[in-house]
């Protein structure tokens, strides 16, 4: 599974989403996701993958952080 | 020797303040708030103070327990700060009870109440004690920034007491403390010396939501097992959960880390938001006085707040015989 596919994955956990709605470029605004919302996501894909994502402004879409997940796990290995 | 709750008390302001009120005063609704924190209404003071709302906790405690204020041989205020810095809320508790025991408060913010059970626990271990008053208040309506609608429509006032007396019901408890103010921070009014070069900062609530939420599900998730643990109680053998209500969405993301049914929380943050101190014990009041809770039962409490502080306990409700 792709790093895209395992953050997909901790997302449906928490909120219904159609096949192939979810892309890089979807950002928490359109998904309707709170602040609240975003921080439970960072820590779902925390314990997914091992690693610890301090909350960021930055990280306003999918891609940002699917990317950033690579880089943090890239620095842990 | 630990210690058993021989009673409990509790006192809230007269005035509630609904979200459709707050969204007459500020740019906010009543779906805004409610879907972000649980919350419907809080209660907020209008002319009560801290003290007054302190000492009807504290005597509605000694009359459940039936201990008369000569009797106490301390007394623990969790607050973060009374209606005076000095004297303490606890010396004016004490006066306005007319007992003669020493009395000092302490800030561990919203972990109040299990910090003072703590030292409480150390003041039995010494055979220091015989009967133990903890009363917790607050006044959030007074440390918030109106301004900020993101916290102040968070928080309410109120007061919790507990009176504790020997027993071997605290079955285990923890605190923790992890200093940072970067997450949850007021700052102390800043005087007016003419040789300060300080910046006169403005006394008032600053909260980053997304740190303390993660921080506050982090610490439910991590200290309950613990206490649970040291205790030797199972998660399945839990009767009923009492934690710090500060977010219902807190509580529902620990849940669901916690595995334990939903229907063991104790929830009352609708209607009162988040108290500080008092949220615990004030759960713990409204539990004792509508019945729900049966001698022997096992219950599990826990709070985090500013500090960072957390507590967690687990304790036997009444289950051992008082000495009266």
């Amino acid at each position: 599974m792709t790093t895209f596919e395992r953050v997909e994955a901790q997302l449906k956990e928490f909120k219904d989403l159609n096949p192939g709605e979810l892309t890089m470029e979807t950002t928490f605004a359109q998904l309707e996701l709170d602040s609240l919302d975003t921080v439970d996501l960072l820590m779902a894909c925390e314990e997914e993958f091992g690693i610890t994502i301090e909350p960021d402004e930055n990280l306003k879409t999918v891609g940002d952080v699917v990317e950033r997940i690579d880089s943090l796990v890239a620095q842990k290995q | 020797m630990s210690f058993t709750i021989l009673g409990t008390g509790s006192a809230l302001p007269a005035q509630q303040v609904t979200n459709d009120q707050l969204s007459q005063i500020m740019d906010t609704s009543h779906a805004w708030i409610h879907s972000r924190t649980g919350i419907d209404s809080r209660p907020i003071c209008r002319q009560e103070t801290v003290t007054q709302l302190a000492l009807e906790a504290a005597r509605q405690a000694l009359e459940n327990a039936g201990v008369v204020p000569g009797e106490l041989d301390y007394i623990l205020c969790p607050t973060l700060v009374g209606d005076t810095i000095t004297p303490s809320l606890a010396c004016l508790v004490q006066e306005g009870l007319g007992a003669g025991c020493p009395a000092v408060d302490l800030n561990a913010a919203c972990s109040g109440f299990l910090y003072a059970m703590d030292l409480a626990r150390g003041l039995f271990a010494a055979g220091q004690v015989r009967r133990v008053l903890i009363v917790a208040a607050e006044k959030m309506s007074r440390l918030v920034d109106w301004r900020d609608r993101s916290t102040c429509v968070l928080f309410g006032d109120g007061a919790g007491a507990a009176v504790l007396g020997p027993g071997e019901d605290l079955l285990s408890l923890l605190v923790t403390a992890q200093g940072t103010s970067s997450p949850l921070r007021i700052a102390a009014p800043s005087g007016n010396c003419p040789y300060s070069q300080g910046e006169g900062g403005e006394s008032y609530l600053a909260m980053n939501g997304q740190e303390v939420y993660r921080f506050a599900v982090g610490a439910i998730a991590r200290d309950i097992p613990r206490a649970l643990e040291l205790a030797g109680v199972t998660p399945g053998q839990v009767d009923h959960l009492l934690l710090h209500q500060a977010n219902l969405r807190i509580l529902e993301a620990a849940q669901k880390k916690l595995g334990i049914p939903l229907e063991k929380y104790a929830v009352n943050i609708a209607t009162h938001g988040n108290l500080s101190a008092v949220s615990v014990p004030l759960l713990l009041d409204e539990m004792n006085r509508s019945g729900r809770l049966r001698p022997g039962e096992i219950l599990a409490l826990c709070a985090f707040g500013g500090g960072l502080t957390t507590g967690a306990a687990v304790l036997r409700w009444r289950g051992t015989p008082t000495d009266k």
